[in-house]
């Protein structure tokens, strides 16, 4: 046996220190994913109460308005008051606009007047309002149920599907396993942006087509992963020991093999969490998801695209970033989640600790 | 191959008959073994079982010997309708099992349980004692839930273990305790055979004697007969009233047991004696040490299966089969020596 490596056989001396419990409590348990997936599975949940605005409510005379911390960005001019304001000419304001400033502005004088560069935010849009004066953050709010839906649904048909055919393959081998995991090997072998691009152009796009692209896409994956587990638990002596006390296939199959896999199914359910997620915003984001104006999160990152030039000072980069953190924070938590369950579930993976 | 050998046992059969409760005649399982990518085609068998002939009755034991790979195992499983046999046939109460109906085939699977080697893998992990046991009652029995559990607690205490292990999950008992409930789940059914492959093999040798008492104390209580499959010979000496011993795929000697300790007449149950461990150290025994490995049961050798370690081995041992001999009441050894 190796030696006691890293202290782990006897607490080291020099982790006493009080942060490094912070540091482990932090390490052992998933805090922060499980806190970021509670928060989006309750907005999704409870979007209509939540939503400080409806989606899609526009209002454009207050388009790409920034978020609420950005005060107003002024320039304060020096400005000649003249009758009327000649193009291209030095800075100037005319009598009738200086009058509303400083009421005793004369043609000729010269006043301080404040510039508006950039309007401020308010308190009305949070997180700011993208180009037609639509709230971000009620879309960000409602578009967690679609990507939500989208995954609940493509994984409980898809995991259905995947488990049972999984469990076929691997239970009766031979010619079913070879037909079943070769048709898996060309599902997984295909680009699936491609095909749903196609299957959106000739099928029109909607949230069923999307879902059905997915669950076609996603079952592979289950189907491939039981059918190793059932090859392994299929020689275990208490399946030959079922057979003996006269147990159906059925019965074997569901009874004694299927609940042996269950650790397995959920960390890949976990995972694949995150890849339909990122999935279906890939797919709203080329146009092939669903279709406007329902709110997705990868369809706001496509509509804000067009107004990110000018970056920080002058372009309404919001519009695409915050659901892009959406997505960014959703599926790392997930597959953080994921990995963590991992651990915890998998023995031959269950770290000393 | 030889067909023609497939009814008449080759080797073995005891001389009586009548009261056999089960009975194997001639079986024999050849494995395929396939060579190719694409086009695969069967290149041989490997002959785990080469005939084999026995039988067993009601409250007796009969025991299986031989070194790893001889077919014990592939036997048992044969016996337990687990592997179908290549040739052959089993008879259970005058019936032969695979030509019947499928109402004596359940019947039979209802009759003859198994306990196997590995208490570790034998026992779904996920199900609770309650659940193990109770199992083949729920598959088998229209009975209720109430009389299923007193059943369960009977079968329980019957095996040395207590109530409230009923709601335990596998993992919380040692490795005899889980043999106990492997024997509480293969007696549930109130069977007539359990077959037993190496049920004490995987334990310490302290539980050893325990678990071999219950099966004994178990026997006399449910009327059970028992297969025994083992590689260990006090084992069988304890436990059975009949020993087979198996070289390669065949049984080379079946006798009583008395008969076969005080006068093992094969040469190869000779050498197994030889090279078993005396109860005392200072017993002195005759030594008999066999050369070479056991032959590939890809490509037996033709006659004698024996004769290429048999120091005993004549010219025509490597050409004709041995016939079935008696050499005592019920005692019979497949060798051209008699």
């Amino acid at each position: 046996m190796a030696a006691d490596v890293g202290g782990v056989l006897t607490p080291s001396k020099t982790t006493g220190f009080r942060l490094s419990g912070i540091y482990y409590f932090f390490r052992r348990w998933p805090v922060i994913p499980v806190f970021l997936l509670a928060l989006v599975l309750f907005a999704g949940v409870t979007a209509p109460l939540i939503a400080p605005h409806d989606p899609n409510l526009q209002s454009l005379t207050e388009r790409k308005q920034p978020p609420f911390w950005y005060s107003a960005k002024t320039e304060t001019q020096i400005q000649t008051v003249v009758q009327r304001v000649l193009p291209g000419s030095a800075p100037q304001i005319s009598l009738s606009d200086a009058q509303k400033i400083n009421p005793a502005a004369q043609i000729g004088d010269t006043i301080e007047v404040e510039q508006v560069l950039r309007p401020g935010g308010s308190t009305k849009f949070l997180l700011g309002s993208d180009q037609l004066g639509r709230d971000i953050l009620s879309r960000i709010i409602y578009g967690a149920r679609i990507s939500l839906l989208a995954a609940a649904v493509t994984l409980v048909v898809g995991g259905c599907v995947g488990v049972l055919l999984g469990l076929v393959a691997g239970w009766y081998g031979g010619l079913v396993d070879e037909a079943v995991m070769r048709f898996v090997d060309i599902l997984l072998a295909i680009p699936l942006v491609l095909i749903a691009l196609v299957m959106v152009a000739t099928l029109g796009a909607s949230l069923t087509i999307i879902v059905a692209v997915l669950t076609i896409f996603i079952w592979p994956r289950f189907a491939r992963q039981l059918r190793g587990e059932v090859l392994q638990l299929k020689n275990m002596d208490f399946v030959s020991l079922a057979r003996v006390a006269g147990a159906s296939t059925p019965r074997i199959l569901f009874v004694h093999i299927f609940p042996g896999t269950i650790n397995t199914l959920i960390v890949v359910a976990t995972l694949q969490v995150g890849i339909v997620i990122l999935l279906e915003a890939t797919l709203s984001f080329l146009g092939a998801g669903v279709p406007p104006p329902t709110a997705t999160w990868g369809g706001m990152v496509s509509d804000g695209r067009n107004y990110l030039a000018g970056g920080f000072t002058t372009g309404s980069w919001w519009i695409s970033t915050f659901p892009g953190i959406a997505i960014v924070l959703t599926v790392m938590s997930l597959n953080l989640f994921g990995d963590w369950l991992r651990d915890k579930l998998d023995p031959r993976l269950r770290q000393i600790e | 191959m030889t067909t023609a050998n497939a009814i008449v046992p080759e080797s073995g059969a005891p001389a009586s008959g009548g009261n056999a409760l089960l009975e194997a005649v001639g079986l024999k399982k050849y494995f395929p073994v396939t060579k190719g990518l694409l086009i695969s085609k069967t290149t041989g068998h490997i002959k785990a079982v080469d005939g084999v002939s026995f039988e067993l009755r009601p409250g007796e034991t009969l025991g299986i010997v031989g070194e790893s790979g001889c077919g014990k195992s592939t036997t048992a499983k044969m016996m337990l309708m687990l592997e179908d046999p290549t040739e052959g046939f089993i008879r259970f109460e005058g019936s032969e099992i695979r030509a019947t109906d499928a109402a004596t085939r359940r019947e039979y699977r209802r009759s003859v349980q198994a306990v196997f080697q590995d208490p570790w893998s034998s026992l779904n992990p996920r199900m609770r004692v309650k659940d193990l046991i109770a199992e083949p009652m729920v598959i088998n029995w229209e009975i209720s839930r109430s009389e299923i559990q007193e059943r369960v607690l009977k079968l329980l205490n019957d095996v040395g273990l207590s109530a409230y292990h009923a709601n335990l999950y596998p993992h919380e008992f040692s490795g005899g305790q889980r043999q106990r409930l492997a024997i509480a789940r293969a007696l549930s059914l109130n069977p007539k055979v359990i077959v037993l492959d190496e049920p004490v093999s995987a334990l310490d040798v302290s539980i050893r004697a325990q678990i071999m008492n219950l099966l004994k104390d178990l026997q006399a209580e449910y009327n059970v007969s028992y297969m025994l499959i083992a590689h260990h010979l006090a084992t069988v000496r304890y436990m059975c009233t009949w020993v087979a011993v198996m070289y390669l795929g065949r049984i080379v000697e079946l006798s009583p047991v008395k008969d076969l300790f005080a006068n093992p007449s094969h040469p190869y149950t000779k050498a197994l004696m030889s090279a078993a461990l005396p109860s005392h150290p200072d017993t002195v025994q005759e030594e008999m040490i066999l050369t070479g490995e056991v032959p590939s049961p890809l490509n037996p050798p033709p006659g004698c299966h024996f004769h290429t370690r048999c120091p005993f081995a004549m010219d025509h041992c490597g050409v004709d089969e041995p016939q079935v001999k008696e050499v005592g009441p019920g005692h019979t050894v497949s060798c051209h020596l008699f």
